[in-house]
């Protein structure tokens, strides 16, 4: 006789699930919310007492955020910094995503001499320690006066990005019908127009998720802008919060609202392309 | 003409007029594709790698690189550098025993916690919003994450929420300087890197979960398996494949983690420099203490690490290839 558990049951064993997944979520989310609530709090009532306690009082402000992107002095540069991460971000997300595309076509549609052996050095590339590139970089850019301008950090990052995104577009290229590609050449396009109207169009999710990686980790990337950008006139939000942290450790609000204003860009383009994101990782991690 | 792409008949296609233009620009085409991407990872990758080996060899002041001294740094780092790598007293310590310590302790923990959250969260409705909190932190950056977990951590129990329930639930109880102290900094930040990357094992082997046919499943159920004996006996087993990859993008994570040490242990590296890695020391060595070969060394250090899974990638790579 099969047994049918009853609905009761049912509900009673998958109890621990649920409580299970309650505390997980509960440890994931607690200390985002705790920042963020810390930045919405009047400076006093930061040092009075913790920010759970605005359950029981609840006051906010947004005077902290007024204040670091508005007034002048130290908070000043905070807003610099915010700008500057957009100008550092946007052109190291254009610049390797369209060399990349490039690339990863010849790789995967075109015939070249030593091609094979070019693509595997790529895939070579892709773990190697960026730690090894920084003294002669920065010899390079000394010589050719790149360390004071975007100019530098904008190639840097472009190349740091590219094995990867030769990587992951050659993936979604590869796997466009062989069929689609050789119509086109049968029907005379050249190289160049089979890549731009055929392969780019259909390749629009893979070329957004490296888009969307690429530049999470421009805009997230600390240790390249400490290394290449000495001028703090054009350190990006990162630097910014360090410096914050080192100098004003104790100015908790301030603190909690300059390191919520670095999360929120990624945040926002993490909810609002999520499905893409998710797609390149698996894409880029485990190749199906 | 895309009826005849499943046959592929090469023959088919009518010969391209042969000029002496038309060929060159067969040839070159190609090359003009790969080039700009080319140019740039030889300029800022493969033409530093090789720089960076020739100037480990070297002593000096800043980036005047003086003194050829032959393998003299990486004797030094490995013999007589108590920060980088110190046997000399039990249990060992210094940056590279401390980077092991990651590997033995965060690799597991974090696939755990990634793999319970998959399993758990596939029987669940709202699976696709218990992974999105749990993915969230993957997208911010690590300076914001330290700042976010100094927080949680502060010895301050009106900041640190963790001191707070300390105090509360044990009365009378000292508040605990998490990153002050020579023997929690470590597991501290470890927690904290599991708090960001658990998303990413979570994700990774939820959807090698799926992929394991539900009749599998079915059969042991029928069998009289238990959920945790379906857990360990079948599924754990057939993510293996998926677990080794996850593993192998969490270890090249740990050799080179750096930001959160960097912003929750300060420029000394934790409390007496007891949260250094080898990234950490790299830096430091190379741009605060101003002696870029020895940081150089511990580059090429670093590099020779990542070899065996350089080797695993290329190789990986061609088994598929050649599929």
């Amino acid at each position: 006789m099969k047994s049918h558990p009853s609905a009761l049951t049912r509900a009673l064993t998958r109890t621990p699930i649920h409580l299970a997944l309650l505390l997980i979520g509960t440890i994931w989310l607690i200390p985002t919310v705790g920042l963020f609530i810390t930045s919405f709090r009047e400076r006093a009532d930061i040092h009075a007492d913790g920010w759970w306690n605005v359950i029981r009082e609840p006051r906010f402000t947004a005077e902290t955020y007024v204040t670091m992107l508005t007034s002048t002095g130290q908070t000043e540069s905070l807003l610099q910094n915010f700008i500057n991460s957009f100008i550092i971000t946007i052109p190291a997300t254009i610049i390797p995503v369209v060399l990349a595309a490039a690339a990863a076509y010849a790789f995967a549609w075109l015939e070249f001499r030593g091609r094979d052996v070019l693509f595997l050095a790529v895939v070579a590339l892709l773990v190697i320690p960026i730690q090894m590139t920084f003294v002669p970089v920065l010899q390079l850019f000394n010589a050719t006066k790149l360390t004071g301008n975007f100019v530098g950090i904008w190639l840097a990052h472009s190349a740091y990005g590219l094995p990867f995104a030769i990587y992951l577009l050659h993936s979604f290229f590869a796997g466009l019908p062989r069929s689609l590609i050789e119509a086109a050449r049968m029907d005379g396009s050249s190289e160049l127009r089979t890549f731009l109207r055929i392969v780019l169009p259909l390749s629009v999710p893979g070329i957004a998720s490296l888009a969307i990686f690429q530049f999470l980790g421009v805009w997230n990337d600390l240790l390249v802008a400490i290394i290449y950008l000495q001028n703090p006139v054009l350190q990006p939000m990162t630097v910014g919060v360090l410096k914050l942290l080192g100098t004003y450790g104790t100015e908790y609000g301030v603190l909690s609202a300059a390191a919520f204003l670095t999360m929120a860009v990624p945040l926002l383009v993490f909810f609002s392309l999520q499905r893409f994101f998710v797609q390149g990782l698996l894409a880029g991690s485990v190749k199906s | 003409m895309t009826e005849g792409g499943l046959r592929e008949e090469p023959a088919l296609i009518p010969k391209k007029e042969e000029t002496a233009v038309s060929r060159m620009r067969d040839r070159l085409g190609p090359w003009l594709f790969v080039a700009p991407a080319a140019l740039l990872i030889l300029v800022f990758i493969v033409y530093p790698t090789f720089w960076t080996m020739r100037l480990s060899l070297f002593g000096g002041l800043g980036f005047n690189f003086t003194r050829f001294v032959g393998f003299d740094n990486y004797v030094k780092l490995l013999t007589n550098d108590p920060q980088f790598l110190d046997l000399s007293k039990f249990p060992p310590g210094g940056a590279v025993v401390n980077n092991i310590f990651w590997l033995v302790v965060y690799t597991p923990a974090v696939i755990f916690v990634g793999l319970v959250v998959a399993v758990l969260a596939d029987k669940v409705k709202y699976e696709s919003i218990m992974k999105s909190v749990v993915f969230t932190p993957m997208a911010i950056a690590a300076t914001a994450a330290a700042i976010i977990w100094l927080f949680v951590y502060s010895a301050d129990p009106r900041i640190g929420i963790l001191n707070a329930l300390l105090t509360t639930v044990v009365p009378g109880a000292e508040p605990v300087s998490f990153v002050g102290n020579v023997d929690l900094v470590n597991p501290a930040i470890i927690i904290a890197a599991i708090w960001i990357n658990a998303g990413f094992t979570t994700v990774v082997l939820s959807a090698a979960l799926k992929g394991i046919p539900v009749e599998i499943i079915e059969a042991a159920r029928v069998d009289g398996a238990s959920g945790p004996q379906v857990f360990t006996r079948i599924q754990v087993p057939m993510l293996a494949p998926t677990i080794s990859v996850v593993a192998v993008t969490m270890i090249i994570y740990v050799i080179k983690v750096f930001d959160l040490i960097f912003v929750m242990g300060g420029n000394n590296g934790g409390p007496l420099g007891s949260a250094r890695v080898v990234a950490f020391s790299q830096y430091v060595e190379t741009f605060n203490n101003g002696r870029a070969g020895y940081g150089s060394a511990i580059a090429v250090l670093m590099l020779v690490v990542v070899l065996p899974f350089i080797l695993l990638n290329v190789k990986r790579f061609r088994a598929e290839a050649g599929r």
